[in-house]
């Protein structure tokens, strides 16, 4: 094979920790964000697997609790069990699956599919990070001092009393939001400034639409769980009444101000998954995503309608009839540019060209999981049903389906996917699928026990339950095992590429004809030599397999250069 | 295929058949609005079952049929279809409009409560919850009869809390500071479990209780009469270790010498206090009374102020009596 690995690349142009801490280089940025965001799931992760040890069997009473682990008395008056939970989901939200796909991938492959050299803002973006380093680090603080036992949703009056590290959580994600304000802002304006010319909105690559959608709930939303953490802050240290109710507050005030934003946030999750998703199926069926102007519309129009819908988190809160009707109407309206994203994605397939590559592999089980985690909300958003599910393993195991099935599935398909071009190595496709597979057996396992769990009636944040719920739980755990040892087999994959033998990669491994893909593998540090023409993102008939390469080359190259293609006039929707 | 038939009616009816432990997706059938709540999800299920299905299977035939190795360039094909799009729009549309619709009007059912229901108040506190019937009894296990409307008014006397009653399909949160309230019409008779559901802390899986079934009237208002005085022909000592469980003392003091979030009430008696602010005392019966009513007067050195006056229980004077009483009587081992 003939090696098309360049001598100088990004990875390698300069050495050191200084020269990758204090970076402007979007994909320095990318691959750091990436790294984190994944010692951060590890980290969740390990949480994750704690609470299910504990739910794998019934009656383990609070005494054995404290002595199985034997540490509970440093941490305070509160449960163990009750820190494990709060600690997996507060990591999970605010450390992985927010930033996940916009910082870390969105960083790597944005600027390139611009055809740009980098984002508009770079001191901006390196300034994301560094926040997101700081938003960590309160985490951690939280964690080794006094933990955190409220839930993720630091839910008020108990958070204001609980003798637990709430200040260094809060103000961990305090900053966090920043960091997720400025990598939206950031995007938004790069998508507005730094198209090339020839490419209009249009014929942007799907996952620019799905960034940019993302980026304007980022930006708008992100300041109000700002302000109810600060709020929340003041009140537990100054007692001032705001959502104390022996001070005159409302501590349904604080719900409604928490999931003002936190409902958006879901959208800030599962939108760039999506995004990748469409990247995926249109690249490994050789062929546009089928109604592209509709998945482009449906993703702002999801993006809009996720700020009204925030009221369905709160039916049983004791808000009004009236306010209950409304919540439930809306929320239905959002679920149809969802299902239509799905139908798309199907007809996509139609009368392709389907390699089952590894990311093709995430690409599909997100159809599945996805579509699994939609269809539960509707059992959520009607309001008859709700009563009887909301705050059950009902609710636990449909976000599950969003969050984990669909924006970390999703997330880790863009990693396997643009891998190549990060590090210009291929990976062990076998291993990869195996952890692929079992992760996703291991999913399906942990979570569609939990949903008839929560219909039998078992509450939330439970760490002893009655004997009725005693085999979902055991399965549910025996899943989550298989879940870690699955994602744990899809890293080795990854790891081991880096290691050894290296197998290189070629500039275009996928056959993809988006811009990221007409440079070298790994890039050079500014990207292109120079600025690449532009036109249609999915007109596959503009590169063709070269065996000599292993990878795909320009059918009609300019100037003689492998990476730069010269590109038909698409015919798109 | 034609296998399953049996096995999917036998699921079918699992799922509507009356029986005290419910069936394979719910609880047992227990209230006017179990039938309907569980219809509805049903209802749900299959639209959302069918739909699954015939996206999954496109999937996978689309899959399969044009795999790389039988399809190796893709046929032209339309790149979208106006027409399509509608339909996929609309026909879900429809029955998504269906499910708003009849999930409001379960919901008007839920939230309208018969004239002249039988009213009782719930209070939670961490980690209890303590039922007060209109003849001034109060139980932790919520009673009730069968057959008719009940309501219950609901509040906590510190963070929230929820009341679910899975059987009954029914959840209210309890809000400090506020009522909130919940009914429900009891069709079966028995016993079925009462949780809290909003997370409330430490014991916030404990906080569990049930909910009595009486088959009829006159069964309840004999289990009524027996509430009003629990402590009738048990002495001073008897009522207070009745008091010490009833109120949820027991949550946090341990009355056999093992450590909690509070001081353990064995060997108190007679022990000298160190408190917070350097000062101490030997403890007596003053000490215990002022350590009910005003727990943060003298806060135990090494523990946290967290106590409400009284635990956050409407304590009558006799109970804290008794209650002093039987702490007087746990010596130290």
């Amino acid at each position: 094979m003939t090696n098309t690995t360049p001598d100088v690349h990004y990875l390698n142009c300069e050495k050191g920790f200084k020269s990758w801490f204090w970076t402007l280089d979007h994909k320095r940025l990318g691959l750091m964000y990436m790294w984190s965001v994944i010692a951060a799931f590890i980290l969740g992760g390990i949480f994750a697997l704690l609470v299910r040890m504990e739910l794998m069997q019934p009656n383990m009473g609070i005494e054995e609790n404290a002595a199985l682990y034997g540490w509970s008395k440093e941490l305070g008056p509160a449960n163990l069990y009750n820190h494990f939970f709060t600690l997996h989901g507060a990591i999970m939200v605010f450390l992985v699956i927010i930033p996940g796909i916009p910082a870390a991938l969105g960083n790597f492959a944005l600027p390139m599919m611009l055809g740009a050299k980098d984002v508009a803002y770079p001191k901006l973006n390196r300034f994301s990070y560094h926040l997101w380093l700081s938003g960590a680090i309160f985490f951690v603080l939280a964690l080794v001092t006094k933990g955190l036992d409220t839930g993720w949703t630091f839910y008020a009056p108990y958070s204001l009393t609980t003798d637990t590290a709430v200040v260094f959580a809060t103000t961990g994600a305090f900053i966090l939001g920043f960091s997720s304000i400025f990598t939206g802002l950031n995007m938004l304006v790069t998508i507005h400034k730094l198209r090339p010319e020839g490419m209009t909105w249009f014929k942007m690559p799907l996952f620019l639409w799905a960034i940019y959608a993302t980026a304007i709930i980022q930006i708008l939303a992100t300041p109000v769980i700002g302000i109810a953490l600060l709020m929340l802050t003041i009140e537990r240290v100054l007692g001032v009444g705001i959502f104390d109710p022996t001070l005159g507050g409302d501590p349904v005030l604080f719900e409604h101000i928490f999931w003002f934003y936190s409902h958006p946030a879901v959208y800030v999750m599962v939108l760039p998954a999506m995004g990748v998703v469409s990247e995926l199926l249109a690249n490994f069926s050789r062929k546009p995503i089928f109604g592209y102007r509709s998945i482009a519309f449906s993703s702002v129009a999801i993006a809009i309608f996720s700020f009204i819908v925030w009221g369905h988190h709160m039916f049983v809160s004791g808000q009004s009839d009236l306010v209950n009707v409304v919540f439930s109407a809306l929320t239905f309206s959002v679920a149809v540019p969802s299902a239509i994203k799905v139908f798309n994605w199907i007809a996509t397939l139609y009368k392709g060209s389907i390699s089952l590559d590894t990311p093709m592999w995430y690409a599909l089980s997100v159809i599945w999981l996805f579509g699994i985690g939609g269809l539960t909300g509707l059992w959520l958003g009607t309001l008859g049903t709700d009563i009887h599910l909301h705050d059950t393993y009902f609710v636990v195991a449909h976000f599950h389906f969003v969050m984990v099935g669909s924006a970390i599935f999703a997330f880790i398909g863009g990693v396997f996917y643009w891998w190549p071009k990060m590090y210009g190595v291929m990976y062990n496709e076998t291993i990869a699928k195996t952890g692929t597979a079992i992760a996703f057996i291991g999913f399906n396992l942990t979570f569609l026990p939990q949903f008839i769990a929560g219909s039998k009636g078992m509450p939330r944040r439970y760490f002893d339950y009655a004997e009725e719920f005693a085999s979902y739980n055991y399965w549910s755990s025996i899943g989550a095992m298989t879940l870690g040892v699955g994602l744990s087999i899809a890293l080795y994959a990854l790891l081991k590429s880096l290691m050894g033998q290296r197998k290189a990669a070629p500039a275009n491994p996928w056959g993809a004809v988006t811009l990221d893909w007409q440079c070298t593998s790994p890039p050079p540090p500014h990207n292109f030599d120079h600025a690449p023409p532009v036109d249609g993102p999915y007109d596959h008939e503009l590169v063709r397999w070269n065996n000599d390469l292993q990878g795909y080359e320009p059918v009609d190259p300019v100037d003689g250069d492998p990476n730069l293609a010269r590109m038909g006039s698409a015919k798109l929707a | 295929m034609i296998n399953l038939v049996p096995h999917l009616l036998a699921f079918q009816q699992s799922s509507s058949e009356q029986t005290p432990e419910g069936s394979l997706f719910f609880p047992p059938k227990a209230s006017n609005f179990a039938a309907e709540s569980d219809w509805l999800y049903n209802f749900i299920f299959w639209v959302s079952a069918i739909a699954f299905a015939l996206t999954i299977i496109a999937t996978v035939y689309f899959v399969v049929r044009y795999r790389k190795s039988v399809s190796p360039e893709p046929q032209p094909s339309p790149s979208h279809s106006t027409k399509l799009e509608v339909i996929w729009s609309v026909i879900p549309s429809i029955f998504l409009v269906i499910m708003f619709w009849k999930g409001f009007e379960l919901f008007v059912d839920y939230r309208k409560v018969p004239a002249g229901a039988y009213q009782i108040q719930a209070s939670g506190v961490k980690w209890k919850w303590t039922f007060r019937y209109p003849t001034g009894a109060e139980s932790e296990v919520l009673h009730v009869p069968m057959g008719e409307p009940v309501e219950i008014l609901i509040t906590s006397k510190d963070v929230l809390h929820s009341v679910f009653i899975p059987a009954f399909r029914v959840k209210q949160d309890a809000v400090p500071g506020r009522y909130t309230k919940l009914w429900f019409e009891a069709t079966m008779p028995g016993t079925f479990p009462l949780y809290c559901t909003e997370y409330c802390g430490k014991d916030h899986s404990a906080m569990t209780t049930t909910t009595v079934v009486h088959e009829t009237r006159g069964e309840f208002e004999e289990w009524l009469k027996g509430a009003l005085n629990p402590y009738e022909g048990l002495t001073p000592v008897q009522s207070g270790e009745l008091a010490y469980t009833r109120r949820g003392c027991n949550a946090c003091h341990s009355n056999d010498g093992s450590a909690n979030t509070a001081p353990t009430f064995q060997g108190l008696m007679g022990l000298t206090r160190e408190f917070e602010d350097g000062s101490s005392l030997v403890a007596d019966r003053n000490y215990i009374l002022e350590s009910i009513v005003n727990p943060k007067a003298k806060v135990v050195q090494g523990f946290q102020p967290v106590m409400l006056p009284n635990g956050g229980q409407d304590l009558s004077d006799d109970e804290r009596d008794f209650l002093v009483a039987y702490i007087n009587s746990l010596k130290a081992n």
